[in-house]
């Protein structure tokens, strides 16, 4: 392990690959993360090559040669002064690396909050994230904008972290170590990219069956980006479909069915809470919490039958006619 | 020197027992309160369920070994991943251990049986019970209201999880009611081993005289009442929120998911010193008698596992870094975790100290003891990282928590177990197991093994979590889950030549005789296998190593007391 | 090696004395307990207070005093049938154990009677709140044991009756006795927790 390790750490390209891989932090959180996870692994790197080495030592200098004689070696039934050795030293290590830590926890757990700070709510569900922006005034689903943080003004984000059924828990191991998210309880964490980009990640608590769908995907917007992209998801699509007849149809069949009942687009009477805002839903890349490109072909094929792509997926199949399946894609694609 | 020490040929007193005519073999074992039969019984049946775990867990590696793969669905993923870790944690681990416990106390105390034969079947026949209870939710989990067949919902069953309405049908109830029976024939059986190391030991034994082993099972067995009730306590409550429609982990009404994960690894964090001291206790007993020397530092191996023991209670929470606990509670938490480092390093240390100087043979059993010292000794550093709450924020719940305690389950419990079989193979049977099978075995599993969990804490650096049925490409994880898949396959094949080996030499086995390792406990004083009423005159301990001073009368461990 | 297959023994007589195994073995079964109990106590009070809706423990509970006195004298009554059992009085034995039969049953009508009082008269049951969960199961658990003991304090008092019940049997009757101490023990905390704290 130690070794696989170090070969990893050793290797660079093997790092950049991974765009998940923790020793890679864009973040206060996992920076000081890391710093500290730098100090532990070579404590530990340097008890293995003492401790195993005096081990591999003793096993091939004691073993038993075809000379030695019949008698058996001497007994030692121990030593006070070599055990209490044995004893304190670990006691000081194990003192120096609480400390280390403890620091780091009232870092991150205790830090002050910035006036510049975002608030973002972010609420679990079987399968997928809800995020709301309270002083927005913003629903979202599944893909969380936040704006970068220039460290001479900081604007992290900081999430309110429940959930609506099970648990669940957010990961995103370039910005900052794991939150669970639980019913019942709120939780807080922060974050605060320098660099813009898209931060992946996934659920990492059990949650049920499609648990390895749940995926995260964090957008950090230059605050440029970030201020056009808040304008966007206030206002209220509701222009988009005049002139587009099979999308206006879309619409009817959309507020007709049993659509509305789970999901909400604003400005019309779909307020259900049960499945992710639809509003902006053309905004998003990606469609199911991730795992599939939000297109026009898999948003249909995902309408039709959600088992096929997402088993286990709560969003029930409508056993919708093919019209009807044109005119609700047509209608959510205008959904920008 | 107190007492005059006689040797005496441990002649067949009674002469050849006659067997009353009447019930058959069969009758004789189901009927049974012999605490060598119970044991070889707890041995059998946590053989069997380690062959359907390691089928469970093999599919599991196929199914990961490529991204996107569609070997096996989403929900039976689920189930495989449920059950292995049940299966090997409540029907594996536990019974094999107590299986050991049983066989090995009586006779290394000098008794002729357990304080409480008929408790021990009770006990051991509740465990059965339970595994196959869990293992029949495959046929009728389903129950009247459809919906999943074999539990699905985690090994720590996380609430809300397991409540009626996110778990229809009765697959949580066939995990909760296996899980609760399994801790009642525990507690039984731990009730059993304090009773037999406190109340039956033979004439001189001291307490401290008593072997290693039966210490570290009785430390064991006093944690298994404190944490085993816990767990027990917290199935109680989920029947009754599953049947009788209260509300303890009901978060709809007011009810808390934290305090079942509290309940839970009050239990379950605890639970892993209860199984890795016993496999202390095997070391304690193995790696002297291959090193031809006594075990350094007694006195402070019984103080270090009485203080694993009691700061083990405290440390639970270190699963809970991510639940929001705030940073003094996870400030506490980390210290009493880096505290347990302490006393098992002094084992370590002990344990180093006795090969140091000795004349150390290379047998089978003494190579899995070598292959535990280093596992265990790894899987205690990468503890100590998880142990570091802000690096666990990163690792807890990801592949590399997978490849910890594997380490600790399979590099440490498993290589010593598989040690203990070597060593007490042929007082269990008369015969010896045979060496070149066992060569091969030993290595083909290390290279299995540190290929699959080597390579498998990398995904997890990666950001893999754990339980997921499969992956995206491009993360840069599916080199190491490849590897992971072909270890797996060779430590397969590898535990395959085991089997074969207990199986093959129990008919072509060498002939053992009473004492084939020239070892110094009671035990090997006896008849290889033990008669039924293991030794014919009651033996005396003269020292904690009794067989020493028999046959080293110009220098006796006794004269160093 | 010569000496293999040899038993070590000794030949002088020396005393050689270990505690009692039923007794050891009650007081593991009794931490065991004690450990599940503890889990309901903690249930009971971290859930205090957190009840969605009603009724509270202040307004649906009495002290049940007639109950406690009871369970707590029969600690006596069981502890005198041990001490005449050891003198070999089998009469008073069964005396005190038929007295500690007849005060067990007592509190367990009382407790039957204020579960009949607050299911059917109040309403509350185990499903109705968080304070109704955690009520029902740790008083109920704490009942159940109650029940068991009787059973098993009834049965040696239908032995002793019988003629069956030697002073032999003394040490089997203080590991029974041991453990109607327990339950009594219990109660007290049970007490202090539901009654007093709780409300």
């Amino acid at each position: 392990m130690v070794l696989g390790c170090f070969a990893l750490l050793s290797c660079p390209s093997a790092l950049a690959s991974s765009p998940t891989n923790i020793f890679d932090p864009a973040a206060t959180p996992a920076r000081s993360i890391f710093s500290l996870s730098m100090l532990v692994l070579s404590v530990t790197l340097a008890i293995f090559l003492i401790v195993g080495g005096l081990l591999v030592y003793a096993l091939i200098r004691f073993r038993q040669r075809p000379s030695d004689t019949e008698h058996e070696p001497a007994q030692i039934y121990g030593s006070n002064q070599i055990e209490l050795s044995w004893t304190v030293i670990p006691i000081l290590i194990v003192v120096m690396l609480f400390l280390s830590t403890t620091r780091v926890i009232w870092e991150t757990e205790a830090a002050n909050k910035p006036v510049g700070a975002l608030d973002v709510i972010a609420i679990g569900h079987q399968f997928w994230w809800e995020y709301r922006y309270p002083k927005l005034g913003i629903v979202t689903a599944n893909e969380l904008h936040i704006p970068t943080s220039d460290p001479r003004d900081p604007t992290p984000t900081y999430l309110e972290m429940s959930s609506a059924d099970v648990a669940h828990s957010f990961w995103i191991p370039r910005l900052a170590g794991k939150t669970d998210l639980i019913p019942n309880r709120t939780n807080t964490m922060w974050i605060d990219p320098p660099e813009a980009g898209l931060y992946l990640g996934q659920c990492v608590q059990y949650c049920g069956t499609q648990h390895a769908k749940m995926l995260l995907r964090v957008y950090a917007d230059s605050p440029a980006e970030f201020a056009a992209w808040t304008r966007k998801q206030q206002q209220i699509p509701d222009d988009n479909i005049v002139g587009n007849p099979l999308a206006q149809e879309g619409k009817a069949t959309f507020l007709r069915t049993a659509c509305m009942s789970c999901h909400t687009v604003a400005g019309t009477s779909a307020t259900g809470r049960f499945g992710p805002d639809l509003t902006h839903l053309a905004s998003r890349e990606t469609i199911a919490s991730g795992p599939i490109e939000n297109t026009p072909g898999n948003l249909r094929r995902w309408i039709e039958d959600p088992e096929s792509m997402k088993p286990g997926s709560l969003m029930p199949a409508m056993h919708l006619n093919d019209r009807d399946l044109d005119a609700i894609t047509a209608y959510l694609t205008t959904l920008h | 020197m107190a007492t005059s020490t006689t040797a005496l040929e441990a002649i067949d007193v009674t002469g050849p027992t006659s067997q009353p005519p009447g019930p058959g073999i069969v009758y004789q074992w189901l009927t049974t309160v012999d605490h060598k039969k119970i044991g070889l019984m707890y041995i059998v049946y946590a053989l069997l369920f380690l062959v359907i775990a390691g089928v469970q867990a093999m599919l599991m590696r196929i199914q990961l070994a490529v991204p996107n793969n569609h070997f096996v669905s989403p929900q039976t993923f689920n189930r495989l991943f449920t059950m292995h870790g049940t299966t090997m944690i409540f029907f594996v681990a536990v019974p094999v251990l107590f299986g050991f416990g049983n066989y090995l106390i009586p006779l290394m105390i000098g008794a002729r049986d357990m304080a409480f034969p008929r408790l021990n079947a009770f006990s051991f026949w509740l465990s059965a019970f339970g595994g196959v209870l869990l293992y029949l939710s495959y046929f009728a989990g389903s129950g009247l209201y459809g919906a999943g067949s074999a539990p699905d919902v985690g090994w720590f069953a996380y609430a809300p999880l397991t409540s009626k309405v996110f778990s229809p049908g009765h697959s949580t109830d066939y995990w909760t009611l296996a899980v609760l029976l399994s801790g009642i024939g525990t507690t039984g059986t731990a009730v059993n081993i304090v009773a037999t190391a406190l109340c039956m030991r033979c004439k001189g034994m001291t307490l401290n005289r008593m072997p290693l082993l039966v210490w570290l099972y009785t430390v064991a067995s006093c944690m298994v009442f404190v944490v085993v009730s816990p767990l027990s306590a917290a199935q109680i409550m989920l029947c009754l929120d599953r049947y009788l429609g209260s509300h303890f982990f009901d978060t709809q009404a007011g009810g808390s998911a934290v305090l079942w994960m509290h309940f839970f690894w009050i239990f379950g964090h605890p639970e892993v010193y209860i199984l890795i001291l016993p496999t202390f206790a095997f070391i304690n007993e193995i790696v002297p008698v291959f090193s031809r020397k006594a075990i350094f530092g007694y006195p402070a191996m019984v103080a270090a596992s009485v203080g694993i023991g009691f700061v083990s209670l405290s440390v639970w929470a270190h699963h809970m870094f991510t639940v929001g606990m705030g940073p003094a509670g996870n400030t506490f938490f980390v210290f009493a975790t880096m505290v347990v480092s302490v006393p098992t390093g002094i084992k370590m240390f002990n344990w180093l100290a006795t090969i140091w100087g000795g004349k150390v043979i290379y047998r089978v059993p003494m190579l899995f003891s070598v292959g535990f010292l280093f596992q265990f000794l790894i899987a205690g550093l990468t503890g100590i990282m998880l142990s570091s709450a802000p690096f666990d924020w990163q690792l807890s719940a990801s592949y590399f928590v997978v490849a910890h305690f594997h380490y600790v389950i399979v590099g440490g419990i498993m290589f010593s177990l598989f040690a203990a079989f070597y060593y007490w193979y042929p007082k269990m049977t008369g015969r010896m197991m045979d060496e070149t099978l066992g060569k091969w075995h030993f290595w083909l599993f290390v290279i299995g093994f540190h290929l699959t969990f080597d390579f498998m804490h990398i995904p997890g650096l990666l950001g893999m979590p754990r339980r997921v049925y499969t992956y995206e490409a491009g993360r840069g994880w599916e080199v190491w889950n490849f590897i992971v898949g072909i270890g797996a396959i060779v430590q397969g094949i590898a535990t395959l030549i085991f089997v074969y080996n207990l199986i093959h030499s129990y008919f072509r086995g060498k002939e053992a005789g009473p004492d084939p390792w020239d070892a110094w406990t009671l035990e090997w004083a006896t008849t290889s296998p033990p008669p039924d009423y293991n030794f014919a005159m009651e033996p005396t301990a003269t020292s904690a190593r009794p067989l020493w001073d028999l046959k080293h009368p110009d220098d006796q461990d006794s004269s160093y007391e | 090696m010569t000496q293999t297959n040899a038993i070590p023994i000794s030949a002088d007589e020396q005393p050689w004395v270990l505690p009692d195994k039923g007794i050891v073995g009650m007081w593991c079964l009794i931490a065991a307990e004690a450990a599940i109990f503890l889990i309901f106590v903690v249930a009971y009070l971290y859930y205090l207070g957190k009840s969605l809706s009603g009724p509270t423990p202040a307004q649906v509970l009495e002290l049940p005093i007639l109950g406690t006195i009871c369970l707590l004298s029969s600690s006596l009554t069981v502890h005198a049938a041990v001490t005449a059992l050891r003198r070999a009085d089998v009469r008073r034995c069964s005396l005190a154990l038929g007295a500690t039969v007849a005060l067990g049953s007592i509190f367990l009508l009382t407790t039957a009677q204020e579960w009949h009082h607050l299911i059917y008269e109040v309403g509350l049951t185990i499903q109705t709140n968080l304070f109704g969960t955690t009520y029902f199961s740790l008083v109920g658990l704490h009942a159940t044991h109650v029940i068991i003991g009787l059973l098993l304090l009834s049965a040696v008092l239908l032995f002793s009756l019988g003629g069956h019940v030697t002073a032999h049997h003394a040490e089997r009757l203080e590991v029974l006795s041991l453990y109607w101490h327990f339950v009594d023990a219990v109660w007290i905390v049970v007490f202090l927790v539901v009654y007093v704290i709780g409300r």
